[in-house]
C-alpha cells in the first residue's frame, strides 16, 4: 500500500516537473538568480532579496520590457536556491551560465555568498552588482574582479555613521560619553567593532562595557545585564538579525533605558517594527532611508502596493536600485553583450530609487549608515554623501 | 605485508583506470558538469573516509563537519603565511590530532551516546575556533584568494578520493582491518581474543578524520570567504551519513554508489523545485528508506544473487 502511494506520488512529482518547464520565446532577456531560499539566510533573503527581483521585473515587463537597440525585450527569470551554501551558489552560477545560458545575473545575497560566487561570475564576464555585501574589502574586490560593483558601502562607513551620530548627540548635550559596545563574534561584527573603537576613543567616548558573543547565541540576558550594570549613555551592538531581536527583547525586559539604543542588521526589518510596536520608536540601527526623498517615497509606495508590506529599510532599496542600474545599463549599451554592459555601468550615472548613482571605481560611496525608528519608518539620521531626513533624537523608555 | 593476489591486482588496476578517466573530465567540460562533479567528488571522498571508520565499527559519527571545518580554517588562517600544500599537510595533522583526542575520550562509549557526542563536537570546535579568532587573530574576516580554479580543486579531490580508496584497501587487508572486522561483529569477542579494541578504533578514527580535514582544506579556496556557519555546516555531517547509508557501508565502493545518484537527485530537485527543495528532498528520503532499505549495494547484490540463481537454474535445465 505504502509502496503504491509512493509510486503515485513519484508520478505526480514527475508530472509537475514537466509542467514546470518554462515556455521559451525569442526576444526575451533571460535573467538568472541564485540566492537563499532555505538555510540560515533564507529569512533575510525573503525580505530583502527576492521581493525586489519580482517587483522590478513586474515594473519593467508592465512597461513593455527593456529597449535593447531597436527591440523591446521582456525579462524572464530563472531562479535557484543556494541553500545559504557557497558550494551550491557556485554550482548555480555554473548552471545559469552554461546550461540555462542566461543573459544576465542578479548578484547573490550576503557578503559571503557574493564573494564565493564572484570568481565564477567573473569567469563568464557577467556584470556583478552586489547590493547586500557590506565589508571593508570592497575596494580590493573591485580591482580583483573588474566586472563587480559594490553598492552597500563598507564596515568603516557604518561604524563612522554611528560614532558621528553619538558625537552629534553628545555635543548637543543629549547624552554623556559612556558607551557599552557589544558585537557578534564573526567577521562582520569584528570588522565593525574594530573600526568603531578608535573612532570612539578619538571622539572622547569612554567604553564602559565591552563584550562579544558567538553567532547563534540564544540567551543574551547576561549581555544586557552586564551593560546595565555599567550604566552607559549609549548601547551599541553590532549584531545579526536573530541577536538583534533577542537583545532588544532583553533590554525591554530588564529595562535598560539608555538614551541611545543601537542594534545591527535586522533593526531595519519591517518585522522589527511589528514585533516591538511603539517601543521600537527611537531605536537606532544599521541602514535607514530618507523618506522625504521622492525616489524613496515612490519605491516605498510601489513596494507597499505590490507586495502589501514594507521593505527592509536598509538593503532593500539598494537591491532594487542595483536592478535598475542593470536595466538602464543594458538599454544604454543597446545590446546584451556583457562586456559592453559592464562598461556602461562603469561609465554611467544612473537614476535610481536611492538617488543618482555612479560607480567609476566600481564602488558606490554614498550610503545611509544609521537609521532610527519613527512611527513605522526607519528614517536615516546619518549618511555618507547622501542627505538625511531627520536628526537623531533621544529614545524615550520602552512604553 | 602479504603479497597482492591476482584478484586484488585486478581491482587495483580497474580502480586506477577509473580514477584516470575521472581525472580527464575537466578537459571535456569546464562548465556546469564540472561543478556538479566537484560536488560528487567531494562527497565521494567524505563518505568513503567516513565509512572507513563507521562502516566496520558501526559507530555513526556526526563529527564530519568538525574535521571539515578545521581543515577549511587551517587554510583560511594560514594562507598568507604558508604555501598551500604545506597547509594541506597541517590540516591532515590537525584532523588526526583532534580525532585522536576525541577518540581517546569517547570511543569507549557507544551507540546513541557517541552519535550525540560527535554532533556536539562540531558545534564545540566551531565555538572554539570563533573564540580563538576573536581573541588572537590579527586578520578580521578570512579570505582565501589563490590561483586555484575549479579544475584544480577537482583534480585535488580526485587524488584525495583515490588516496582514501587506496588507504581503505590497504587497511582492509592488514591486521588492523582484520581486527576491525572482529570488533564490528562482536566487540566482546574481539577483546577476549586479545585485540586492543580502543587503540584500533582510535587509529582508524584518526585516519578518517585526517582525510576529512584535507577535504575541507581543499575546498577552502573555493569558498574564498571563510566563515564558521559555512565551514562547520551541520548539513555536511548529515548528508555524509545519509549518502553513505544509501550506498551501503559493507563494501569499499558502497558509499560511492550512494553519493553519485544522491548528488544528482539533490541537484535535479533543487534545479526543478527551487521553491520547495526541502519538501521534495524530504519525500525523496522517505522514498529511499521505504523502497531501498538495504542501500544501493544491497540492491545490486540482490540483483546479482537473482541472476546467479537464474543462471544456476538454466544450467540445471540444460544438464537435464
Amino acid at each position: 500500500m505504502l509502496r503504491r502511494n509512493f509510486i503515485a506520488l513519484a508520478a505526480a512529482t514527475a508530472a509537475l516537473t514537466l509542467a514546470g518547464a518554462p515556455a521559451f520565446a525569442q526576444d526575451v532577456i533571460k535573467l538568472g538568480a541564485s540566492a537563499p531560499k532555505s538555510g540560515p539566510l533564507a529569512g533575510g533573503a525573503a525580505v530583502t532579496h527576492w521581493p525586489n527581483i519580482q517587483l522590478w521585473m513586474k515594473e519593467v515587463n508592465a512597461a513593455g520590457g527593456l529597449k535593447v537597440g531597436d527591440k523591446q525585450m521582456k525579462i524572464e527569470l530563472v531562479e535557484y536556491d543556494d541553500k545559504t551554501n557557497g558550494e551550491e551558489a557556485i554550482k548555480n552560477i555554473q548552471r545559469l551560465a552554461t546550461v540555462d545560458n542566461v543573459d544576465f545575473l542578479v548578484a547573490p545575497y550576503s557578503t559571503g555568498l557574493n564573494i564565493a560566487a564572484a570568481p565564477m561570475i567573473a569567469k563568464y564576464g557577467y556584470p556583478h552588482i552586489a547590493t547586500t555585501a557590506a565589508t571593508d574589502g570592497v575596494k580590493d574586490f573591485a580591482s580583483r574582479w573588474p566586472n563587480s560593483f559594490w553598492m552597500l558601502g563598507t564596515s568603516t562607513q557604518l561604524a563612522e555613521g554611528i560614532v558621528q551620530t553619538l558625537t552629534k548627540m553628545k555635543d548637543k548635550g543629549d547624552i554623556g560619553n559612556k558607551v557599552a559596545l557589544v558585537n557578534v563574534a564573526d567577521a562582520f561584527g569584528l570588522e565593525l567593532v574594530g573600526a568603531a573603537k578608535p573612532l570612539l576613543a578619538a571622539g572622547g567616548f569612554d567604553i564602559v562595557y565591552e563584550t562579544s558573543y558567538p553567532l547563534g547565541t540564544q540567551d543574551l540576558a547576561p549581555v544586557i545585564s552586564g551593560a546595565k550594570a555599567a550604566a552607559p549613555d549609549a548601547f551599541v551592538a553590532f549584531s545579526y538579525p536573530g541577536d538583534t531581536f533577542a537583545l532588544t527583547e532583553q533590554a525591554q525586559v530588564q529595562g535598560l533605558n539608555t538614551p541611545v539604543f543601537y542594534t545591527g542588521v535586522g533593526t531595519a526589518f519591517p518585522a522589527f517594527a511589528k514585533r516591538f510596536g511603539a517601543a521600537a520608536n527611537g531605536i537606532m540601527g544599521i541602514g535607514g532611508i530618507n523618506s522625504s526623498d521622492p525616489g524613496v517615497k515612490g519605491y516605498l509606495e510601489l513596494h507597499r502596493a505590490d507586495l502589501g508590506s514594507d521593505p527592509d529599510f536598509w538593503a532593500s532599496a539598494t537591491t532594487y536600485a542595483g536592478l535598475q542600474i542593470l536595466g538602464q545599463a543594458i538599454e544604454k549599451a543597446g545590446s546584451l553583450d556583457k562586456a559592453a554592459v559592464v562598461e556602461a555601468i562603469k561609465g554611467g550615472t544612473f537614476d535610481t530609487v536611492i538617488g543618482k548613482v555612479s560607480m567609476p571605481n566600481n564602488v558606490n560611496e554614498n550610503v545611509w549608515t544609521v537609521g532610527q525608528w519613527n512611527n513605522g519608518v526607519f528614517e536615516a539620521v546619518a549618511g555618507d554623501g547622501l542627505s538625511v531626513g531627520a536628526e537623531p533624537v533621544k529614545k524615550a523608555g520602552w512604553e | 605485508m602479504t603479497p597482492f593476489t591476482n584478484d586484488e591486482l585486478k581491482w587495483l588496476g580497474a580502480g586506477a583506470i577509473l580514477f584516470a578517466v575521472a581525472a580527464l573530465l575537466p578537459l571535456v567540460d569546464q562548465g556546469f558538469y564540472l561543478s556538479l562533479s566537484v560536488n560528487i567528488m567531494l562527497y565521494a571522498a567524505l563518505c568513503t573516509a567516513w565509512a572507513l571508520f563507521s562502516g566496520p565499527t558501526h559507530y555513526v559519527s556526526l563529527a564530519t563537519a568538525a574535521f571539515y571545518g578545521l581543515g577549511t580554517y587551517t587554510v583560511g588562517l594560514g594562507i598568507d603565511a604558508m604555501p598551500y600544500p604545506l597547509l594541506l599537510a597541517i590540516a591532515a595533522l590537525i584532523g588526526a590530532a583532534l580525532a585522536g583526542l576525541v577518540g581517546a575520550a569517547t570511543l569507549r562509549i557507544s551507540g546513541v551516546y557517541f552519535v550525540i557526542f560527535t554532533f556536539g563536537l562540531a558545534e564545540l570546535v566551531r565555538q572554539l575556533v570563533t573564540w580563538t579568532q576573536t581573541k588572537f587573530a590579527t586578520a578580521i574576516g578570512l579570505y582565501v584568494f589563490t590561483d586555484l580554479f575549479e579544475q584544480h580543486i577537482y583534480w585535488m579531490l580526485v587524488a584525495l578520493t583515490a588516496a582514501v580508496f587506496l588507504t581503505a584497501f590497504l587497511i582492509n587487508r592488514s591486521r588492523l582491518g582484520f581486527a576491525m572486522q572482529i570488533i564490528g561483529n562482536d566487540e566482546t569477542v574481539a577483546r577476549h581474543v586479545g585485540i586492543d579494541t580502543a587503540r584500533s578504533k582510535i587509529v582508524l578514527f584518526m585516519i578518517s578524520g585526517a582525510f576529512i580535514a584535507v577535504a575541507g582544506a581543499i575546498m577552502a579556496p573555493r569558498y574564498s570567504y571563510i566563515e564558521p556557519p559555512s565551514a562547520f555546516n551541520p548539513m555536511i555531517s548529515f548528508l555524509v551519513v545519509i549518502m553513505a547509508l544509501l550506498g551501503g557501508t559493507k563494501r569499499l565502493w558502497g558509499p560511492l554508489v550512494g553519493v553519485i545518484p544522491f548528488t544528482i537527485l539533490m541537484d535535479q530537485v533543487s534545479a526543478r523545485f527551487p521553491n520547495h527543495t526541502m519538501i521534495v528532498i524530504g519525500l525523496a528520503f522517505l522514498a529511499i528508506v521505504y523502497l531501498i532499505p538495504n542501500g544501493v549495494t544491497g540492491l545490486l547484490e540482490q540483483a546479482r544473487a537473482r541472476w546467479k540463481a537464474r543462471a544456476a537454474r538454466m544450467g540445471q535445465e540444460k544438464a537435464a
